[in-house]
């Protein structure tokens, strides 16, 4: 089995005096998918944002414990923020495209770390759409603004704006939420897709989403990780009563 | 039934005080238009004020309103931009960001014209410049600061914390993300709320009686010398605006056609601060459709 892309110990996350995150220890395997379920309020998303340090922008957050990346604590105290965000990129619950056009929301990534040359900006451009399966619908309306497409279109640019920076890790945060039926079964296979070059982390509301697209389940509880495995098994053969409890839709 | 005619009643007294509202802006631009389209003609908007003979114009005048709307916008933006950035980005809840506030505040309710006398005493007599532009841009400054950086923080706060978010989820730094993201989405707010303020300005006389002073030399256009006081683009120089003017042939001219030139005055101040209010809901409907992306 190959190494954890995340290895997470001891987690512990308080917001002011409320801990949201207890004793979390966790591996994330690369080129795999993992979906983190549970009910609202249970510290699935806040775990997530803890990945790419995003919870560094609430005031009063303060954390235990330790997140590694390829081995690195990424909360060392001389870590690079920015330089960790571009490795481990994220997708937020409502589609967030820029008030700018196709082609700037894609090309904003490649921009600012450096990248001016036009042709190789047209060339990620093009790339990045594709790879999100976007391209063959939006090729002629790359100059329109982002926010004339459709909801399911902004999402899908959103990944392809991600893919633009090329990280390594891809947090979706209940990634479809905000979408209708169609959108989301468009979004769920390009999931699937990007699986096989990238670490994904989903965090999902839908138990049927999280089957259908994950390898990996993690199932949080009031700050807890009650169970995490296979996803198959953790659907089919849950060892904690609570886990069985949720998925059969007693609660949450 | 006897809860119907309530309704219709209380309806009827929203109505009619809409109704006051409008009439009273109506009223009053419609009287002004009306008694100052007779004396508004190209030589009136153009010629300098007459001195002691009628038919004279308030052309420099004119021009003295819109360059000392230039001067104290060129300083009130940038200084009043990075403020609100900071307020909306950067303050932390605490002591020194009560404090600016408290000074904001306060700056937003002092009386014009005790900021016309606090510009007296120091950008006329403190600096020895006497009475000029300059003066006058910066006591503008002073009353139109609180107001911008009220307007860029707002509308700094107002671009949506997701697309924050998603700059830095791409690994942008936070200046990054401040330039390239919330500024420009911010950008249309901003505009709105400077053309409102404009209009403040442009129509503001007793902060500039005792600062850009009531008297104009005679300009001359073709001079380009921004050291010469006759040259229309020295700062350095005295320069009585339109708002000032109007205040002045009311109260201690000599000329006949006193009622002319106030009425003609009235209306271009007006119709200038109308236009920027316009073209401000202009901007305002733009953004809307922009952001909704039409």
């Amino acid at each position: 089995m190959a190494l954890a892309k995340f290895d997470i110990q001891n987690l512990n996350l308080y917001y002011g005096n409320m801990q949201a995150l207890k004793d979390i220890h966790f591996d994330i395997k690369p080129q795999h998918i993992t979906a983190l379920i549970g009910p609202s309020g249970c510290g699935k998303s806040t775990f997530l944002r803890t990945l790419n340090r995003m919870n560094d922008l609430i005031a009063g957050v303060r954390l235990e414990g330790s997140i590694l990346l390829d081995g690195q604590d990424i909360y060392q105290p001389d870590e690079d923020v920015v330089n960790l965000r571009k490795r481990v990129g994220m997708v937020f619950q409502r589609p967030n495209p820029f008030p700018m056009s196709v082609y700037d929301n894609i090309a904003y990534g490649p921009r600012i770390h450096g990248l001016k040359d036009k042709r190789k900006l047209d060339q990620i451009v093009e790339q990045s759409l594709k790879a999100a399966a976007l391209w063959e619908e939006i090729k002629d309306r790359l100059h329109r603004s982002a926010l004339s497409l459709s909801g399911g279109q902004q999402q899908r640019l959103c990944v392809a704006r991600l893919l633009a920076v090329e990280p390594e890790v891809l947090l979706m945060d209940e990634p479809t939420s905000a979408l209708d039926p169609i959108s989301t079964i468009k979004v769920e296979e390009l999931i699937t897709e990007l699986k096989n070059q990238y670490t994904i982390v989903i965090v999902t509301h839908n138990m049927q989403q999280a089957a259908r697209v994950s390898d990996t389940t993690a199932f949080f509880l009031n700050g807890e990780l009650v169970e995490s495995g296979h996803t198959e098994g953790i659907f089919t053969m849950p060892r904690d009563k609570r886990t069985e409890d949720y998925i059969t839709g007693r609660f949450g | 039934m006897r809860a119907q005619t309530a309704d219709r009643i209380a309806t009827g007294f929203f109505y009619a005080g809409a109704g006051v509202v409008v009439l009273i802006l109506a009223g009053l631009i419609g009287y002004i238009l009306y008694h100052g389209a007779s004396s508004i003609d190209w030589a009136f908007i153009t010629s300098p004020p007459g001195g002691l003979a009628a038919g004279g114009g308030i052309g420099p005048q004119i021009f003295n309103s819109f360059y000392l709307l230039f001067l104290t916008m060129f300083i009130t933006i940038p200084i009043g931009l990075l403020a609100g950035i900071y307020l909306a980005e950067f303050a932390k809840p605490g002591k020194v960001t009560e404090a600016i506030r408290l000074s904001i505040e306060t700056l937003t309710s002092l009386p014009s014209i005790v900021v016309g006398l606090f510009g007296l005493l120091i950008f006329v007599n403190y600096t020895g410049w006497g009475y000029t532009l300059m003066s006058g841009a910066l006591a503008l400054t002073v009353i139109n600061l609180p107001m911008m950086v009220r307007i860029s923080e707002e509308a700094i706060r107002n671009v949506p914390m997701e697309l924050r978010e998603g700059s830095l989820a791409l690994g942008a730094t936070q200046w990054q993300t401040i330039c390239k993201v919330v500024l420009p989405s911010a950008f249309l707010s901003i505009m709105t709320g400077i053309i409102i303020t404009s209009g403040r300005v442009f129509g503001e006389a007793a902060a500039l009686l005792f600062t850009a002073g009531m008297s104009s030399p005679p300009l001359n256009f073709t001079n380009l010398d921004i050291t010469s006081p006759a040259s229309p683009w020295n700062p350095f120089r005295p320069a009585e605006t339109l708002a000032v003017h109007i205040w002045k042939v009311n109260s201690e001219s000599l000329i006949p056609d006193v009622r002319r030139v106030a009425d003609g005055s009235a209306a271009i101040l007006i119709l200038v601060v109308l236009f920027f209010n316009i073209s401000a809901r202009w901007l305002g409907r733009r953004i809307h459709n922009k952001l909704t992306g039409q």
